[in-house]
């Protein structure tokens, strides 16, 4: 049997939930002997490779976000989403009780220690979308780890049951929670 | 397309324009913490002329926050940040209580200040052992597939596993002191939630002679580097800046509190116990348009003559001395390297952050034997008695502030965050041209150079995104355009 592919991903999130996956220490070596983790935040999408399992941080905030994950869903068997942000937009979607325009004009035009003001707006630079969402908004989701962040042992049970091929048991003693 | 960068100054802007013709994009970068873009503009004659890192993040915490209680801060804003939500969670609650004028009661500071060490420690190895080492250990020509901390475990498994539990140790103080090791609660406005057990404090104390071995190794892996690359490292985007970090009353090393010294490039201390309350009145910012990070500076000096560097490099050139012993032997010879002015050279934030990782492990030793540490007098109460706030602590990467202005209810109605990877912009910038000028020569470019490249943003460590870059390859996309924006060439690296 081939090994198997891991991408882990980080849209509009913290990076806690990819510290948490950290926080499995030596158990990542573990992981590493029954899949290989692929890397990815990818801009154009073309360089994604077909994996078994992608892990999915951070909601879905702006235009390369939107493409990331759908390109992500049609190249990945399992799609998880990784974390509160992931789960349910989380802190990321606290924008949306604002406007984008009012977001980047409090950051970029009226912050205190601004001399002077223009608002970020290149090709280089994603475009945010109007409304911040969770991954299942977009694409199908195939399991939720909830936690902000998730712990490293529910991070590394969910794995290692995907990787040798059961399904995880998220239902009872595994400190699921949110927050 | 009109691309230039902003630390040349206007009068060159013109001629900067008619000579670009084409461009290069390194995206994305790896094994840095974050979503972030490089362009590299080569002239006509094919020699690189300008570089931009671009950051690709913004989530809107400073308006988004408004209308909420200045309370809810120390727990919402360190999901800005997954690798120092300590250094958010210290400068929140010091922000509040400057709004409530409390004094937080000297156990709450001891248990802040250790949790805070923890991060640092973290990070620190999170930096050196997992992003940083496989440059030095394995080579920069090395296989990408193999070039991360996987690699690292397969050629100095002894290695690989020690920087994973240094790391671990530092996520451990966390964990032992509220429970949880990312996003941990309990620094709260007016002092700390958990009381720490003496079971726990044993557990930590037991820890530190390994953490520092594996520091000392990191240390030695690093002189190894040095002695054989000196030329290399020494001249590793190297250029003058000024520098700004915390110092204690005396000059001394200060990660926690304290207040601000900036020094120039030269060494000569421009801005003395700068009160972080005052910020305003010595940093501005600039924003531009291709970057959602800004440019700051510090203000008597104008923009861009005032562009400054924080993080470990900055610490230690504007530090007289350090705190604790080993820590303070390691740092004659950094001193030594500058011969009395600072050091410049952005290589040696790593030396730097190994010598700071000595000093928060060597804290963290004197505070688990502090006689107070396990009082339960760890939080002072008090209600809202001023409408502003301003809090300031060093967060791995950098000096890091929160400004908040709420109504007489103590509902927010403006915040301000100046972040510590946002202060070191303009010079990552800089470095990323420095190091393109030497290394990159033309539309062929060689896999090496480019990692050569994304090195010189990696000495800053900037904290924009997820370290599981460590443990694998990315495909790399570079597009080298010409002006109209029309690919010349693709070159792909990983995957």
């Amino acid at each position: 049997m081939s090994k198997k592919k891991i991408a882990t991903v980080w849209l509009a999130g913290c990076s806690g939930c990819h510290m948490s996956l950290l926080d499995m220490d030596e158990r990542i070596l573990d992981v590493a002997k029954l899949a290989d983790i692929v890397k990815s935040p990818i801009v154009d999408g073309k360089n994604f490779p077909e994996v078994d399992v992608a892990l999915v941080e951070g909601a879905v905030a702006s235009d390369e976000h939107l493409r990331e994950i759908k390109h992500i869903r049609e190249h990945s068997k399992i799609l998880i989403s990784l974390g509160d942000c992931a789960v349910t937009g989380n802190v990321a979607s606290l924008r949306n009780l604002v406007t984008k325009e009012a977001a980047l004009a409090r950051a970029y035009l009226e912050a205190e220690s601004n001399e002077q003001g223009v608002i970020p707006d290149s090709p280089e630079i994603q475009k945010l979308i109007d409304r911040v969402m969770p991954l299942h908004e977009v694409v199908k989701v195939d399991y939720y780890i909830p936690g902000c962040p998730p712990s490293a042992d529910l991070i590394f049970y969910v794995l290692s049951e995907i990787l040798n091929d059961r399904v995880p048991n998220l239902d009872q003693g595994k400190k699921i929670k949110y927050g | 397309m009109t691309v230039f960068p902003i630390w040349i100054k206007e009068k060159k802007l013109n001629m900067v324009e008619q000579k670009i013709n084409q461009k290069i994009t390194i995206s994305p970068v790896t094994r840095i913490e974050g979503h972030a873009k490089i362009t590299l503009q080569l002239n006509d004659r094919g020699e690189v002329q300008a570089a931009r890192f671009h950051v690709n993040e913004f989530r809107g915490f400073e308006k988004f926050c408004e209308g909420r209680l200045y309370t809810e801060m120390p727990s919402i804003t360190p999901r800005i940040c997954g690798i120092c939500p300590v250094s958010h969670a210290i400068s929140s609650a010091k922000a509040c209580e400057m709004i409530m004028r409390v004094q937080v009661p000297y156990p709450g500071h001891l248990l802040r200040r250790l949790v805070h060490l923890g991060q640092i420690i973290s990070s620190h190895a999170l930096s050196f052992f997992h992003l940083s080492s496989p440059d030095m250990l394995l080579g920069w020509d090395y296989d990408p597939a193999k070039r991360n901390i996987i690699g690292i475990a397969e050629k100095f498994p002894d290695v690989a596993k020690r920087g994973i539990r240094l790391r671990k140790f530092g996520q451990e103080i966390s964990e032992r002191l509220t429970g949880k090791k990312v996003h941990a609660m309990g620094i709260v406005a007016g002092g700390f939630g958990y009381p720490l057990a003496e079971e726990q404090r044993q557990t930590l104390l037991n820890w530190i002679p390994e953490a520092l071995e594996t520091t000392k190794i990191g240390l030695d892996i690093y002189k190894k580097y040095y002695d054989q690359h000196a030329q290399e490292v020494d001249s590793f985007a190297n250029f003058e800046t000024l520098h700004l970090g915390l110092i204690g009353p005396n000059g001394e090393h200060e990660l926690y509190d304290g207040n601000l010294r900036m020094v120039d490039g030269s060494g000569t201390i421009v801005g003395e116990q700068l009160k972080s309350e005052n910020y305003l009145d010595f940093i501005a910012e600039r924003p531009v348009k291709w970057s959602y990070l800004k440019y700051p500076y510090y203000k008597p000096f104008g923009f861009p003559d005032g562009f400054y560097r924080v993080g470990p490099l900055a610490r230690l050139n504007v530090a007289s001395k350090m705190r604790t012993p080993s820590a303070q032997e390691e740092f004659k010879n950094f001193k030594a390297l500058g011969n009395g002015r600072p050091v410049h050279g952005s290589f040696y934030f790593h030396y730097a952050r190994l010598i700071e990782t000595l000093t928060c492990i060597e804290l963290a030793k004197e505070i688990l034997n502090d006689p107070q540490i396990l009082s339960y007098e760890i939080q002072a109460f008090a209600q809202r008695n001023q409408t502003e706030g301003i809090g300031c602590s060093e967060a791995p990467r950098g000096t890091l502030f929160h400004h908040y202005t709420t109504d007489e209810n103590g509902v927010l109605i403006k915040v301000n965050l100046l972040i510590a990877t946002g202060q070191n912009n303009p010079a990552m910038n800089r470095s990323v041209l420095e190091v393109a000028k030497q290394y990159v020569n033309g539309k062929d470019v060689r896999e090496g150079a480019l990692n050569r490249v994304e090195a010189a943003i990696r000495c800053y460590d900037p904290c924009l995104s997820c370290s599981t870059h460590a443990v694998g390859t990315m495909p790399l996309i570079i597009e080298i355009q010409d002006c109209r924006g029309e690919v010349l060439n693709v070159i792909k690296r990983g995957g």
